[in-house]
Parts: C-alpha cells; sequence; structure tokens
C-alpha cells in the first residue's frame, strides 16, 4: 500500500480527534451551521463511529436569518441521518427583535450567535462541543488548539489554552469549563472542496449559482431570502446568477455572480479566486483583532 | 466580482484527482528573534500563491502603516497573528499555516525564537517530520540555534533544513556560508543530526526560496522549495510492528464489538494473530471496518475499527500489537520530561501521564539529571522549571504497554497533566523501561514493596551490622544512615540498645532470649523493607543461625552482612560503655566474648577492619558499596 493521501491523513486525524471526545468527555455535542464544512465534519463523524451511528446531538445556534434553504437541508439531513437536532434560538433576541438590518452585524451576531451558542451549552450541559472552524480562516484561528479550553463563562484565554502535543489531547476540565473542539483544524478550503467531490457529500444548494434575486449594498450582493428585507426607496431586487462560497446570516452574507452550477465548476472557481473565502462576511470587517476578539467573548 | 464562468470540465476533475494524491510534508520552523521566520513564511505563503487580493490589500495597508521594511510588504505581518504580538512585533505562540505546491501540501508549525517558549518549539516539534532552522547570517550559531538544534533532535526529527537567512546583508559571500556550515555540521555531529540540508537565502529579497536568483551563483544546491518538495516523507511507524491504540469500544448492537483508534505504527491483516496488551491476551484479526467497507489490510496513520475472532476483554487504552512482535510493558521506566508549567515538577508529586489513549497516575522520582540546552551539559536538579529538560525515573500505578519514544512517537510520547489545575504541564519521551515486566500476562497488584521503594528511588535492603559490644557497630550505622539520608534515601536504624528499651524490653541475655531478640528484630526489619525502606540493623547477634534466620526473611540480594571486625583485646580496649570491666567483673552474665560465644560471619557481604579504617571512611566504604549492588543507584537499581 502506498502511503496515504494528504486527504486520507487529514480525514484519520479529524476521525481521531472525533473519537477522543466521545471517548473522554460526559455530554459532546456537534455545533452545525449547515455549511460546506459542518457536512465535512458530519460526514466525517459518520465515518469516525461507523457502523455505529454518531453519539452525540446536532445542535444549530439560529439566529432566525438564516437562508430559507439552509433550514431546510438542515432538517432534511438530521433527518437521513437519523440524528437529533437540537435548534436553540436566543429568546431574548427574539425579544428584542434583533435584526442585522436595525442592530448592525456586531449587536446581532454577539446576541444571536455568541449569547444564542452559550445559552444552548449552559442549558443543556454540554461539556464539549465540535466546530467547523478551520486554522486557515483566519490569522487568530491559525493559533487555535484543536481542544479549546472555554472558562465558565465560555471565554477564551489565549494564554490559558494547552500545549499539543503529537495526537494527545488534554480532555480534562475544571468546573463549569467547556471545550470547544476543532476536528477540521487541519483542513484549508482546498482540502474541504477536494474532500466534498472525493466523497459526494451533499451540501447546500447555494452554494451552486442560480438565478437569485440581490441587491447591492456597501459592494457586496445581498440576496432578498424573505420580506424581512427593508428596501431603500427605489431599490429593487434583481435577479442575477449568483452563488454564495460561505454561508451565514443572509443579510450578512455577500454573494458572488457566479456561472458555476457544479462542484468541479465550484472548485475550477476557486482555484482562480482573487479574494479569500472570509471576505464574504461582513463580520471580519469590524476590526483588525475582531475575530481574536469575538473569540475571547465566547465565539466560535 | 465575477468569478469564472465554466460549470467544470473534465481537467478540473483530473485535477482534483491529481490533487487527491499528493503527499503531506509537516515541518517546523525555528529561529531566534528576528531571524525572519515570519519573513520567510510569509514569502512562502505568497510566492506559492496563497495569498488572495483582499489580504494582499491588508497586508500593503498594514505594511505601511505598522510594518518595518518601510513601507514595502512585510511578510511577516502575514502570519504575526495576535493582536498582542503585533503590537509588540513578536510571536508567542504555534502557529499553523497551511500552503501547498504542485507537488505537495505542507503543514507549517511556526514557532517563535524566545528563550521562554522552548514549550512551544517542542509542541510543534511533535508532529513536524522536517524541521528549518533559520540562522541570521551576521550572527552566525547562536545559543539559540543550538538549543532548537537539540530539541529538533530529541522530539526525533532527522531532517534539518539550515536556513542560512539574511545573506543580503553579508554581500552574499560565499565564505560567511562555509564557514556557518562547518560550526554548525560540528555541532550537529555530537546530537546526532545528520541530515543537515544547508541553504544560504534572503527571506527578505526571494533568494533561494523559490528560484535561485542571481545573488548567490556559487551556490549549486537546490532552493528551499525545490528541496521541500523533493525531500522523502515516508512515514517512520509504518516500518514500525502493529500497533493500534485503542480509543473507543463501538457497540452499536450485542453482535458487533468493534476496537476503534489510529494505526500508530505497522500495518495489519485481516487474520493476523494479534495481542491486547497489557492483558496479555491472544486473538486474530475478524474485520478492518470502515464506512467505506471492510479492507483487507490497513496501515500507520488510519483511523479504523477492528473486531477480533475471539471475545477478550478489551478496552480503551489497551493497545492491540503484532503477536510478532508486542510492545513492552512497564510501569517504570526513564523518561526525558520538558517541563511546560509555570509551576515547578515536583519529584514524589503525582501526576496524570496520557500516552497513546491511556491515562495513569506517574510519580517522579528524584531528578537523574536536568539537562542544559544550551550546553548540553547534564547538571543535578531537585526539581524542574518551566522550560527545563530533565532526566527522570516515573512509576505508575497501572502497568502501560510503549515502545521507546526513538521507535515509535505515538506509542513513546506522553503528557503530563496536573491533577488539580487539570492544564497539561509537561511532556515526555519514554526511553527505556526500568523493569521489565516478566510475563506479558501480567496479574494487577495492589502496591508492593517494589513499588514502594521505586517510589523512593531505591531498592529496599537489610544491612546487618554484626560485631562485638564495643566494635563501632552503631558508630558506622548512624555514619552511614547520615550519608544516605543526605543522598535522599528513605532510611532507618534499629539499634539493640534502643530496641531493647522498648519492643524488647521483656527479654533478657540468656541464649534463647537472644534469638528471640534477634527474630523480633529481624522481623521489624522485614516489614521494613516492605515499606521501601533501607534498614540497618545494629545488633550484636553473635550467633550464626540467627543471622541467617534473619537472611531467610529477605529476598536474594536484600541483606547485606557487615562484619564489624575488631580484636576481642580492641574492643575490651576501648570499652565505651564500661561493659566490659563489669563483664570481667562478673557484674554482667552472658556477655558476648567473655562467658557467651560470638560465631564470626563466615562469608559476610562486607568485613569492615576497625583497626585500618577509621569510621568514615568505613560508612563511605559501605555506602559505595550500596552504590555498585544498585541498591541507591538509579542507573543499575533496576535493571532484570
Amino acid at each position: 500500500m502506498n502511503s496515504l493521501s494528504h486527504l486520507a491523513r487529514l480525514e484519520a486525524e479529524s476521525m481521531h480527534i472525533l473519537r477522543e471526545v466521545v471517548a473522554e468527555c460526559e455530554h459532546p455535542v456537534m455545533l452545525y451551521s449547515i455549511g460546506k464544512d459542518s457536512s465535512v465534519m458530519l460526514h466525517l463523524a459518520l465515518k469516525a463511529f461507523y457502523p455505529a451511528r454518531p453519539p452525540f446531538p446536532l445542535l444549530h445556534i439560529d439566529t432566525t436569518w438564516k437562508f430559507r434553504e439552509m433550514i431546510a437541508f438542515r432538517d432534511a439531513t438530521a433527518q437521513r441521518l437519523g440524528m437529533d437536532l437540537i435548534v436553540h434560538v436566543n429568546p431574548d433576541g427574539v425579544a428584542m427583535n434583533i435584526s442585522p438590518f436595525v442592530h448592525g452585524s456586531a449587536v446581532h451576531t454577539d446576541i444571536m450567535k455568541t449569547q444564542g451558542l452559550k445559552q444552548a451549552l449552559d442549558r443543556y450541559g454540554f461539556d464539549a462541543a465540535y466546530g467547523g472552524a478551520r486554522r486557515d480562516e483566519e490569522k487568530s484561528r491559525a493559533k487555535e488548539r484543536v481542544f479549546s479550553i472555554r472558562s465558565a463563562q465560555h471565554r477564551w484565554d489565549p494564554k490559558r489554552q494547552r500545549p499539543e502535543l503529537w495526537k494527545l489531547y488534554n480532555t480534562r476540565k475544571n468546573k463549569g469549563e467547556t471545550l470547544r473542539v476543532f476536528p477540521l483544524s487541519n483542513w484549508t478550503e482546498l482540502d474541504i472542496w477536494q474532500y466534498i467531490h472525493q466523497e459526494k457529500i451533499p451540501i447546500v444548494p447555494l452554494y451552486f449559482a442560480a438565478r437569485r434575486p440581490v441587491v447591492e449594498r456597501d459592494g457586496s450582493l445581498i440576496m432578498v431570502d424573505d420580506e424581512r428585507m427593508p428596501l431603500a426607496p427605489g431599490e429593487q431586487p434583481q435577479l442575477r446568477n449568483v452563488r454564495f462560497r460561505t454561508l451565514g446570516c443572509y443579510p450578512l452574507t455577500g454573494a458572488i455572480e457566479s456561472d458555476a452550477d457544479t462542484l468541479p465548476g465550484i472548485i475550477e472557481e476557486m482555484l482562480v479566486a482573487t479574494t479569500s473565502e472570509r471576505q464574504g462576511r461582513v463580520i471580519d470587517r469590524d476590526g483588525a483583532a475582531s475575530m481574536e476578539k469575538k473569540k475571547q467573548e465566547g465565539y466560535f | 466580482m465575477r468569478a469564472g464562468a465554466g460549470g467544470g470540465g473534465a481537467d478540473v476533475i483530473a485535477y482534483l484527482e491529481a490533487q487527491g494524491r499528493k503527499d503531506l510534508l509537516r515541518f517546523i520552523t525555528c529561529g531566534s528573534v528576528d531571524d525572519g521566520k515570519s519573513t520567510l513564511i510569509g514569502r512562502l505563503l505568497y510566492e506559492s500563491r496563497m495569498l488572495f487580493e483582499d489580504q494582499l490589500a491588508t497586508l500593503e495597508s498594514e505594511s505601511k502603516k505598522i510594518g518595518t521594511q518601510n513601507g514595502e510588504l512585510d511578510f511577516a505581518l502575514l502570519v504575526d497573528g495576535l493582536a498582542a504580538e503585533r503590537e509588540q512585533g513578536i510571536t508567542i505562540d504555534v502557529a499553523y499555516r497551511f500552503f501547498a505546491t504542485e507537488k505537495r501540501k505542507y503543514i507549517v508549525a511556526d514557532t517563535p525564537g524566545h528563550e521562554q517558549y522552548t514549550r512551544n518549539m517542542v509542541t510543534g516539534a511533535s508532529t513536524a517530520q522536517l524541521a528549518i532552522i533559520l540562522i541570521d547570517a551576521r550572527k552566525g550559531i547562536l545559543t539559540q540555534t543550538r538549543r532548537h538544534s537539540y530539541l529538533v533532535s530529541l522530539l526525533g526529527i532527522r531532517r534539518i533544513v539550515l536556513a542560512i537567512n539574511k545573506m543580503d546583508l553579508v554581500d552574499y559571500a560565499q565564505g560567511v556560508y562555509d564557514t556557518i556550515l562547518a560550526d554548525y555540521r560540528e555541532f550537529a555531529r555530537q546530537i546526532g543530526l545528520t541530515e543537515i540540508v544547508a541553504i544560504p537565502m534572503s527571506a527578505l529579497r526571494g533568494d533561494n526560496i523559490i528560484e535561485a536568483g542571481a545573488s548567490m551563483p556559487w551556490y549549486r544546491g537546490p532552493t528551499l522549495l525545490q528541496h521541500l518538495e523533493t525531500v522523502p516523507v515516508e512515514d517512520d511507524a509504518k516500518t514500525q510492528p502493529f500497533r493500534l491504540p485503542v480509543q473507543w469500544v463501538n457497540r452499536p448492537n450485542q453482535e458487533f464489538r468493534g476496537f476503534a483508534g489510529q494505526i500508530a505504527g505497522g500495518s495489519i491483516q485481516v487474520g493476523a494473530p494479534v495481542i491486547a496488551l497489557p492483558s496479555g491476551r491472544r486473538s486474530r484479526v475478524a474485520r478492518l471496518v470502515t464506512f467505506d467497507g471492510d479492507l483487507q489490510e490497513a496501515v500507520s496513520g488510519q483511523s479504523i475499527t477492528l473486531t477480533l475472532t475471539d471475545e477478550i476483554d478489551v478496552s480503551r487504552g489497551d493497545v492491540i500489537v503484532s503477536a510478532a512482535a508486542p510492545a513492552g510493558v512497564a510501569e517504570q521506566f526513564e523518561a526525558t520530561l520538558v517541563w511546560m508549567s509555570d509551576e515547578a515538577m515536583l519529584p514524589g508529586r503525582p501526576y496524570l501521564l496520557k500516552c497513546g489513549t491511556r491515562t495513569v497516575t506517574a510519580t517522579a522520582a528524584p531528578l537523574r539529571h536536568k539537562i542544559n540546552v544550551n550546553t548540553l551539559e547534564h547538571q543535578p536538579a531537585r526539581q524542574l522549571e518551566l522550560n527545563e529538560i530533565g532526566v527522570v525515573q516515573l512509576n505508575l500505578d497501572q502497568p502501560l504497554a510503549f515502545d521507546p519514544y526513538q521507535a515509535n512517537r505515538d506509542t513513546g510520547g506522553f503528557i503530563l497533566i496536573d491533577r488539580i489545575s487539570n492544564n497539561t504541564v509537561g511532556a515526555g519521551l519514554l526511553q527505556a523501561p526500568l523493569r521489565h515486566s516478566e510475563n506479558i500476562h501480567w496479574q494487577q497488584l495492589d502496591v508492593n514493596r517494589d513499588n514502594r521503594a521505586t517510589q523512593k528511588g531505591q531498592r529496599a535492603c537489610v544491612l546487618w551490622f554484626t560485631g562485638l559490644s564495643g566494635a563501632g557497630k552503631s558508630t558506622i550505622a548512624n555514619l552511614v544512615e547520615k550519608k544516605l539520608f543526605g543522598l535522599g534515601r528513605h532510611t532507618y536504624l534499629l539499634d539493640g540498645d534502643n530496641v531493647r528499651h522498648g519492643l524488647n524490653r521483656d527479654l533478657g541475655f540468656s541464649d534463647t532470649d537472644r534469638v528471640e531478640n534477634i527474630r523480633r528484630v529481624a522481623e521489624v526489619a522485614k516489614l521494613m523493607t516492605d515499606a521501601g525502606l533501607l534498614v540497618l540493623v545494629s545488633f550484636i547477634s553473635p550467633f550464626r543461625a540467627e543471622r541467617q534466620m534473619a537472611r531467610a526473611l529477605m529476598g536474594p540480594g536484600e541483606f547485606l552482612e557487615v562484619y564489624v571486625d575488631t580484636s576481642l583485646a580492641a574492643a575490651e580496649q576501648r570499652d565505651p560503655k564500661g561493659l566490659y570491666r563489669k563483664a570481667r567483673a562478673g557484674e554482667i552474665r552472658n556477655f558476648t566474648g567473655i562467658d557467651s560465644p560470638y560465631e564470626p560471619p563466615e562469608n559476610p557481604e562486607l568485613r569492615i577492619d576497625t583497626q585500618a579504617l577509621s569510621a568514615e571512611e568505613a560508612a563511605d566504604q559501605i555506602v559505595a558499596r550500596l552504590r555498585s549492588e544498585g541498591i541507591i543507584d538509579r542507573d543499575s537499581v533496576f535493571l532484570p
């Protein structure tokens, strides 16, 4: 047998990480964000625990502003795989009528995502949560551990992170502390796409180009996914051939114009792309060290 | 904003398949502050087109704002990730970077060069197959260069790229390169690094990074990237015997019982005979189960689930190994420790040890030595501070299946976890077992005499001082005990007079009572050896039979008879307690040497001639003997 390919090694490493959590933690959960990375992470979990079903539920922190196609895909996926799905919406945010259009992306993200996530972890008593973050996404992620210890208040303290040597992960926690675990730490965006292609992993159709109603805002193409989208006087949604490189809350996620409606087409586009994946995320523009700050506050 | 138009053709699919077959090289970059590490990595990312326009735009604006290159692109800004670091212009943690070329994918562990961050370098090196050691051509080999090289070699990385950087600042002079390389080879030989490729470069200017450039026509070797693309990446663990640390037992239903784990060495085939350690139970591989269907063979690095043909007891933490070449099982090891916590490592304190998938409790005996990572000198030490490296004997509360680290990183590397804070406080490399399990069908034992003694860093034994009254037994025994105590040994001195005041105060000096006196003392000494102590017994014990009885109570090699040999005349002349005078005067009866015999030992382990040696010299001789017997010298104590 020849030496293992890059993807085979990444796959084996991720399976090892997924199993380590189940073996050593009491009540793990998988943060399922419905995007391509979550799809890969979930697929790896199916492999890691086969022939058993992954022994943990999926948790989706719903901001109520996700694309409708994402929600449909989420529910269909959980049902198809027979996985338990927990959907949590921050009731305080709902009561306050939090909207990215009214309150801006920073407040919306903090209340609906960061606070919502903390609420759900506390409410269900999860002591470890898998997340699909990758180190290549952003500079402060490059220093994130695979097993990231969070205080009882869910804060990330870069100075308290534990050294990780070999394949040895320290999963021990003090009372109240939890773990965020990133099985995809060493994957790159290209690896993710290659793996989706190789494994034929289902992904949300929004990744593929189609005619969708969009408006142009601050240089981003924002899809008008429902009637909550406030339109400026005279602003008309236009039907354009677009797709998304990354998925989140629709008001915060910019589309790109594209005709790529197949997986090889997407990958081909990615290979010649001149802008990075996260550029479509409005959240990262809130200041140079913005991700580092959000993580310290408890964001994934 | 429009990016590409096609639906993706056959060429893309072919490209993807080629991409999927690429192999992976993990390497670490290390160097001192300002050697240009971040610049080098930034340059690799830049040149391998891993940067997008928006990242470049950010880089340009930041280079102008906070860059150190007079507004030119400052590649270091690409990788100095945390805000705290950017403000201070340093890197403070291990960061992982990713790039790819046509031939390979790469994962780079970027570790800082600060003195206090040995911890991070060891972390980064633990998963690397190759190390790039940066040297500032103006400065040559620094203390930190030596430190990094030593750590790299300690962690088992054999392939070194010596990146002699900033050649632009020494006019690209070949002489500078030659001198540094010669100096380095000399040093590297001492620490066993032989596979060294030295490349003169300027990360800032790009010379010899991707392309050779025109600046150094005298250098004919590969550029950095050419070397990274061609260096062999074969997996060392692949040639080792099969090892599967069991991570998780997969029991979806009554019919299926699979053992899941990532293969840590060798390969395995259906039908192959295996042994589960530490139980030693044997079976054969029934199936190699994966989501994508059963395999006939699986190799090192793969995460699999296997089932066995027999229902044997296997659980998480066990290691399933090749029956032909099983791993060792031991409870005592010699290990090299790298300390990673602000709180010092203290011998005697229990820590959790995680090796493979097994977690046990480990206690360190007193340190053998610590290693000065700058000079490689061994230095005595009582504890290990942050970023120090030492050699220590570890005693585990349970047996562990293992391989020496040099043979297998995954079954020979471990971390130590503080039981209170739960932090990872140290990392270690198992070297050799100090006591081989006699038999891999190991039975769990409670704490026994060996555990207790090894916990104290010694082998329990009895030093039985015999000789005439006034010969100097107690004086010498006292001195020996003081010396042992000073060496950190655990001792107890049973002295004839003292015991007669308490335990044996009902006994007189009749022969019967003398025998009972010795019997009781011998039994007490035996209990104390069970407790792991070095027991010094100072008793006249005139009869061979009683001394023989005492000897028979102890294990082989655990009874050292020390004959303190003095002539009766000399003892009588000294008469420190005036007893001989009383005996001669008939005031004491049954006094040894006067009206009761003394039977000198026929084959004592040690004979001390008090006429020839001072008490001090005698004590030194005895301690030396304990060392040569391997009772107090950890070098030889535990050899089987």
